[in-house]
């Protein structure tokens, strides 16, 4: 049920973008998601035509790309990624100290429009 | 023609000015809130009947409770001495700003000294929308699991506090409290954490302390 509200929010900034630059269509949406948000593609998806039937929005591509997660160690302050999506200590010095660098984005940054 | 239109708006944008427009509110009403989150059954109910129990009378105490269905979580704070309002969010998993607004819309916001806004039980969506207000709160439970942490790790990061409850079953469940805080320590480091049990009212007090302080601050400033 995340997805549906997530998704009619993805619609009513596409929509309030595209008819503030008078398009008659949206065709595509450029959605950054950073690998810590907890969003699953398809689902947004299943959502995006039921939710966009009857706006300018209907039939518009969803293209998703994935920022992955970046941590800062608080010790070293050397960056390193998220292991297989498991919250591991730093792997050059062991400390369990870090801040999240990348990885928590949720933007659309873009949309064509005809 | 096709043609591109740069747009860069965070997705949660129209929930987040809901949410800080609520914020305004609360703070101009002088009151202080806390977003109460956790999974289903973690106790969340039962800690505000034992905060109401376990406060200052002299608190005016307001209760906003977000539930599938049923007024059972509102009826119970109501029992318990809050003026209780009940959202029922119609098979979302968690409240959003605009719910809040309109059941904020429904308190005469000024008579209250504390807000607890119970969120629907669930460890991921609550995390992604914020409310506005002052606090964030989760309440882990000893039965949940000492993997939560690892599991669950955007609720774990953006709390203030934690509460750990159920601790009076800790003698018969294989619960690692160190891997429990060491998860929470990378994800959260110095988060201010409650042992507590609803069941025995152990831990109980240094929660209400830093509740009652936390309403005092708000007071004063």
């Amino acid at each position: 049920m995340h997805e549906l509200a997530i998704t009619e929010q993805i619609a009513e900034i596409a929509i309030r973008h595209g008819e503030k630059n008078h398009a008659q269509k949206v065709t595509d949406l450029y959605l950054v998601i950073g690998e810590l948000s907890t969003v699953i593609d398809d689902s947004v998806r299943f959502y995006w035509d039921l939710i966009t039937d009857q706006t300018i929005c209907k039939g518009a591509k969803l293209h998703f790309n994935r920022v992955p997660a970046i941590f800062l160690c608080l010790d070293c302050e050397k960056e390193y990624r998220l292991s297989e999506g498991d919250l591991t200590p730093c792997p050059h010095c062991g400390s369990t100290r870090m801040e999240v660098r990348q990885g928590k984005e949720f933007y659309l940054e873009s949309i064509n429009i005809t | 023609m096709s043609r591109k239109v740069s747009v860069v708006e965070k997705i949660h944008s129209v929930n987040d000015q809901l949410a800080a427009e609520n914020q305004g509110r609360l703070l101009e009403a002088g009151i202080f809130s806390i977003n109460l989150m956790a999974s289903p059954g973690a106790g969340k109910t039962s800690l505000i009947e034992k905060t109401l129990a376990g406060l200052d009378p002299a608190f005016s105490v307001a209760a906003i409770d977000g539930d599938v269905a049923t007024s059972i979580d509102a009826d119970r704070a109501s029992e318990a001495g809050a003026t209780a309002v009940q959202i029922n969010t119609g098979g979302q998993c968690h409240i959003d700003a605009s719910m809040l607004r309109s059941a904020l819309d429904t308190l005469d916001l000024p008579n209250f000294n504390l807000l607890l806004v119970e969120n629907v039980g669930n460890l991921i969506c609550p995390a992604s929308f914020k409310l506005g207000t002052d606090k964030n709160v989760l309440i882990a439970s000893i039965p949940e699991g000492d993997d939560k942490p690892y599991k669950y790790p955007a609720m774990y990061q953006d709390v203030d506090a934690l509460i750990i409850n159920k601790i009076d079953l800790l003698p018969y469940i294989d619960f690692d409290m160190d891997y429990f805080n060491k998860g929470v320590e990378m994800l959260n480091p110095g988060l201010t954490t409650f042992p507590i049990s609803c069941k025995t009212g152990e831990g109980l007090d240094s929660w209400i302390t830093w509740l009652t302080e936390q309403i005092q601050a708000g007071k004063s400033s």
